[in-house]
């Protein structure tokens, strides 16, 4: 695939990865904020092929991971009313709520619909007027312009019985709320690649100027990681804090201003819970009132949620980069991708499920400093 | 979820007035939404996410950490593709 096979060339990795090992002096803590990158970094060991003192820390960009959970919850009181039909991303489907998931619901008879596309839900609403259409609509800001033109979309085309159950949340609120946590170990952060093309790099230059964190915005391909770590690693050795962008092949510095557009007509910036981390201010979208009538929050009216995780599931120590998913007792025990405790193991963007698929729950030892290669080639 | 996929445009059409595009995933073709990129043209490559195009990829910048790799002068023996 073009714009994807020639990011997996093995010996490039490996040469990036000998770039770094001549760059390094001392130690450095980096993050990769989005869970699609962690995947990369798990898959191909690039975490192990890195010199010693580089340690890259996981970042909670999982959406499926930080929805809260009493937005989980109410989005399971509204999948089990008889007259909805529930539409979801399919990686949600399995979240646990505090009693159960969208899928034993839709064992038990509720209408509960995976979609991939948000105007695929759109759609089912004008093909079925007599249900009630519901889309739950969480996300980064990557998902924002998609999610935003499915409820312009309806309201332009007079659908009376579509609504959208909204948990957005935004990046550079959340790694203020990390930088500013008195025990923060972050020094520099590869930033959200696909959310920088829609929102552009701009947001986070105030950011590196204030807490002194380079931030290169980086993709999420082998050599994309590799090269976001190296120039990440050069700023550090050089005392720098910029912002620099690795990913320019997709992020222009401005995003994308029709999607932008588009962000400001439908949502406006709210306070919003993080499962795991809590509450951050001003770090959400929610619809504006404009769009009240599509807004399932407001339409359904569901009381009564009381929530309660899991005592042994970690997943919000996880998600602040505190733990890895191997100091938790119950990981690749009592919490697999078949049984999961939490979220950062159900979701497919999950540093748990990362650590699981690429069998790190089975480990005795640590595994040789190589990439995970096969015949020179980046195994798929 | 921040899945980005890269696809080739291979031509453009309205349905329920948006401006969609049919776009090629290495032989899948499937419909995705080109509100937000309207100047794609057929040949383009679009970033993908959840049925939406969010970015036209750039060639040229798509070559670039190759062209470090060059400069870093070891690239000689590699084998690859152009992009």
């Amino acid at each position: 695939m073009k714009y994807v096979d020639e990011y997996r060339n093995g010996d490039a990795a490996r040469q990036l990865a000998d770039a770094i090992a001549r760059t390094v002096t001392r130690p450095w803590t980096i993050m990769e904020v989005c869970g699609g990158q962690t995947h990369t970094i798990v898959k191909y060991g690039i975490d192990r092929v890195l010199p010693p003192q580089v340690e890259l820390v996981h970042g909670p960009g999982c959406p499926v991971c930080v929805t809260s959970l009493e937005t989980i919850d109410r989005a399971h009181a509204i999948a089990a009313l008889p007259e909805v039909t529930f539409c979801s991303f399919g990686d949600m489907l399995r979240v646990p709520g505090s009693r159960g998931d969208l899928l034993q619901l839709k064992a038990q008879g509720s209408d509960v619909r995976v979609i991939y596309s948000p105007l695929d839900a759109v759609n089912l609403a004008a093909a079925n007027p007599t249900r009630q259409v519901v889309f739950f609509a969480i996300g980064f800001e990557t998902t924002a312009p998609p999610n935003g033109m499915a409820v312009w979309t309806a309201r332009k085309r007079r659908l009376t019985n579509f609504s959208v159950l909204v948990s957005h949340v935004l990046v550079p609120p959340m790694i203020e709320a990390l930088l500013e946590a008195p025990d923060n170990r972050v020094q520099a952060i590869l930033g959200p690649g696909h959310v920088c093309t829609v929102m552009g790099c701009g947001e986070y230059e105030p950011l590196a100027r204030r807490y002194g964190v380079p931030i290169v915005v980086t993709g999420f391909e082998l050599l994309d990681l590799l090269e976001g770590v190296l120039r990440t690693v050069q700023q550090l050795e050089a005392g720098r804090a910029e912002v620099e962008n690795q990913y320019a092949r997709a992020v222009r510095p401005e995003g994308n201003p029709a999607s932008r557009q588009l962000i400001d007509d439908v949502f406006e910036v709210c306070d919003r819970k993080w499962r795991g981390i809590g509450l951050v201010p001003r770090s959400g979208f929610k619809l504006r009132s404009e769009y009240r009538d599509y807004d399932a929050e407001r339409i359904f009216a569901v009381d009564n949620i009381q929530t309660q995780e899991s005592s042994v599931c970690i997943s919000g120590q996880v998600l602040k980069g505190l733990r890895k998913p191997h100091d938790c007792p119950a990981f690749g025990k009592q919490c697999t991708p078949q049984m999961p405790l939490g979220t950062t193991m159900v979701s497919a963007e999950g540093a748990c499920a990362a650590y699981f698929a690429y069998g790190r729950h089975l480990e005795t030892q640590p595994a040789r400093r190589e990439l995970a290669l096969q015949n020179g080639k980046a195994c798929d | 979820m921040c899945l980005g996929i890269p696809g080739k445009v291979i031509e453009a059409y309205r349905e329920n007035d948006l401006l969609m595009g049919k776009i090629d995933f290495s032989g899948i073709r499937k419909g995705v939404c080109l509100e937000h990129v309207p100047q794609a043209q057929p040949g383009d490559y679009v970033l993908v996410h959840v049925g939406f195009a969010l970015s036209i990829l750039d060639a040229e910048e798509a070559g670039r950490v190759f062209d470090f790799l060059k400069e870093m002068n070891q690239l000689e023996e590699l084998e690859v593709p152009p992009p």
